[in-house]
């Protein structure tokens, strides 16, 4: 790899990057801190390579943007932290339903309300799952570094098409902000997946055809194919139906088609686990300062292991599971009051002591305090 | 929906005027709309205003909201899309932004596109977006049964004022010019023939077209306002309720007293906003790319 594709840059600017490199040619969005720069950036970058940048009246406009310009065949993404991520969630209920490909970056920021906006949290994690009402497919990607954002936002869209759902990625100011050295990937180094498109013919075209856990290709408005989209259930061929067994099993089956997959998108790291007897499991910014508190651990002889998901729903169950099993505890450090906790709580299902480390001051997790609870069972 | 097949015998060897079967989708009639309401001319108007331009159903996208009116995409055979109640431009910003060859037609309620969605409405009118905006404006919220809209009348009855309405209503015609839309008009179902010169010419316009079109629910609105029959609400409010720019030339103020304006109201030329983006384009440097043919 050359060096010229070695940059400096801050975590927002890699998002960025990874939306280009991903093919993403549309963004629609509303300023807010302390994701703002990815608005920003693709301000400057998107018209250069014939791109659309759309700056909205509001989340609401964004998301619904975005997904109207997926329909007309656009990857398409938007950025916005807290505050706009509440605002979304109508519009991304009807991503999830519909099953539009698109991307949504949450810069988290401390909340509730306006809270304190220059100040980073992880208190969304609940949110981008049960956000928007009814039983719906998550994708939510929780990258840990400047370089893994890049990667991150690349597979959020990849994810996006293969799904045919919205796909969301969460990271928090710090890292949004904080500015590492990575490396810029050439073209075709990283795999991109492009939409599928119908090949039949536009009469026989179902948009929402189902067979054995396939999803339908999505055809892009003016191309012929002439079809409807709904936020009503609808059968087959997109049409609402009041039909009670094709509404069950459609929900059933936007759900299932990511359930069904959490092997291939959940991606975990694993940091000491083989011989591990204290567990650390941890994402995003509050990762980085497990690494380090189990690094030192193990200077001192103390057998701690981190085990970082980078998908953090679908929530990695089996590898939690795995972990229960293997330790005496498991600490989960996060700036929240408790969010990932319970879910590791729930796969740990009683086989090890769940330990919560939270923080909302807006100031990261030292590393000294995690290396203080792990003491705490060494 | 009537189809020109069914006119009387003796006339069968004329040829047929129009020929609904290549708009309407197959297989998806009846309607949800109930008897007497005004939607279903509005949708008759508006497929032969579309027939009129000679372009491909391809062409088209209609966009909706969510409301009796916005079922309208649902019955017809283009690029339909039926979104969230009140956020149609919103969808229809993007996928116009996406495709700008495509010819955006939003169909909304006065709720749909003033109380929920009126900051979409606004700012879509800022941009002087080519969409064209067809508010079926029936002065009250349909779906829901029939609750008071940001058009409905002082005075009037609705679930919801019960006492007689006293939100002041909004002019949807002052406030798409206001907010900057080079196509303004008023037009009503009872007027069928001139509402669908009016929507033709809408869709011939480049820029935020916006039509304000009178339309009644007799099921709520009229039956809690005591008119005799749909009928009788049409003439009275749609007929007797409105009078058309040309006539008002001539009219005295006092004959002008209450009564809506019907026609083109306003239009303008103004930069409009994909071209503004290709321009923006080329001065960074760049290129259309194909998925904006
Ligand atoms: C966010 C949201 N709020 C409320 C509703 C309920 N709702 C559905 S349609 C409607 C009003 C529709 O009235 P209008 O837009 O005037 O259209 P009409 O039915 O009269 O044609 C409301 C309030 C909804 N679907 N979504
Ligand atoms: S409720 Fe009113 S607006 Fe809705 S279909 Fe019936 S008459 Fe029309």
């Amino acid at each position: 790899m050359s060096d010229k594709k070695k940059k400096f840059m801050q975590g927002n600017e890699a998002c960025s990057e990874g939306a280009l490199y991903a093919g993403s040619r549309f963004y629609a969005g509303y300023p807010i801190t302390p994701s703002t720069e990815v608005a920003e950036i693709l301000s400057v970058r998107l018209p250069k390579i014939g791109g659309v940048f759309m700056q909205m009246e509001d989340e609401i406009a964004s998301i619904c943007a975005i997904i109207g310009a997926s329909l007309g065949g656009a990857k398409s993404l938007t950025a916005t932290s807290g505050p706009g991520f509440s605002l979304m969630q109508e519009g991304l209920g009807f991503a999830c339903i519909a099953e539009i490909p698109c991307v949504i970056i949450n810069v988290m920021r401390s909340g509730p309300s306006t809270g304190f906006p220059t100040g980073p949290s992880q208190s969304d994690v609940m949110q981008a799952k049960w956000g928007t009402h009814g039983d719906h497919p998550s994708v939510v990607l929780t990258p840990a570094t400047v370089q893994e954002i890049f990667y991150e936002t690349v597979r959020a869209f990849n994810l996006a098409e293969i799904y045919r759902t919205p796909v969301i990625v969460l990271y928090d100011e710090i890292i949004g902000h904080m500015r590492e050295a990575i490396t810029l990937p050439e073209p075709g180094e990283v795999e991109v997946i492009e939409r599928k498109k119908p090949t039949c013919k536009p009469e026989e075209y179902k948009p929402y055809a189902q067979s054995n856990g396939t999803i339908a290709p999505l055809a892009a408005y003016g191309e012929g194919y002439k079809f409807h989209v709904t936020g009503l259930y609808h059968a087959e061929d997109g049409f609402p139906t009041n039909n009670t067994k094709l509404i069950g099993e459609a929900n059933e089956r936007i759900v299932n088609k990511i359930n069904k997959n959490v092997d291939k998108i959940c991606i975990n790291e694993e940091y000491y686990l083989d011989d591990a007897e204290i567990g650390v499991v941890a994402y995003g910014v509050s990762s980085k300062s497990a690494k380090f508190a189990v690094k030192e651990m193990r200077k001192k002889g103390v057998k701690a292991g981190l085990l970082r998901p980078k998908t953090i729903w679908p929530f990695p169950d089996k590898a939690v599971n795995k972990l229960a099993k293997q330790v005496k505890a498991i600490l989960v450090p996060e700036m929240n009051l408790g969010q990932v906790y319970y879910e590791v709580e729930r796969a740990s299902r009683g086989q090890c002591e769940v330990k919560g480390i939270f923080k909302v001051d807006t100031e990261a997790i030292h590393p000294n305090q995690i290396i203080e609870e792990i003491e705490k069972f060494a | 929906m009537e189809t020109v097949t069914a006119t009387k015998k003796k006339k069968k060897e004329k040829p047929v005027p129009f020929d609904y079967s290549n708009y309407i989708r197959k297989g998806k009639l009846p309607h949800i709309w109930c008897p007497g309401c005004g939607h279903g001319i509005v949708l008759k108007c508006m497929l032969r205003a579309i027939a009129e331009t000679g372009r491909p159903n391809d062409d088209f996208a209609l966009v909706s909201g969510i409301g009796c009116s916005s079922r309208t995409p649902g019955y017809v055979n283009f690029n339909t899309l039926h979104t969230l109640h009140g956020r149609a431009l919103a969808f229809a910003t993007g996928l116009k932004m996406a495709k700008p060859n495509l010819k955006v037609i939003v169909t909304t309620g006065d709720g749909d596109a003033l109380a929920i969605g009126g900051n979409h409405f606004i700012h879509t009118c800022r941009r002087n977006l080519d969409i064209v905006i067809m508010v079926y404006n029936n002065f009250i919220y349909g779906m829901t049964s029939g609750q008071f809209s940001p058009t409905t009348l002082p005075g009037m009855i609705a679930t919801t004022s019960r006492y007689g309405n006293i939100d002041p209503p909004f002019d949807v015609c002052k406030m798409a010019e206001a907010a900057g839309a080079t196509f303004v008009a008023r037009g009503t179902a009872y007027h069928y023939g001139e509402l669908e010169k009016i929507l033709h010419e809408a869709i011939m316009h480049k820029g935020t077209a916006v039509i304000d079109i009178i339309d009644s629910c007799p099921t709520y609105y009229g039956r809690f306002n005591k008119f005799k029959s749909p009928a009788d609400m049409m003439e009275k409010i749609e007929k007797e309720g409105t009078v058309s720019v040309k006539q008002a030339d001539s009219l005295p103020p006092e004959k002008l007293e209450g009564k809506l304006l019907r026609g083109v109201l306003h239009k303008k030329e103004r930069p409009e906003y994909t071209e503004g983006y290709a321009k923006l384009i080329e001065k960074a440097g760049g290129k259309i790319v194909s998925s904006r043919q």
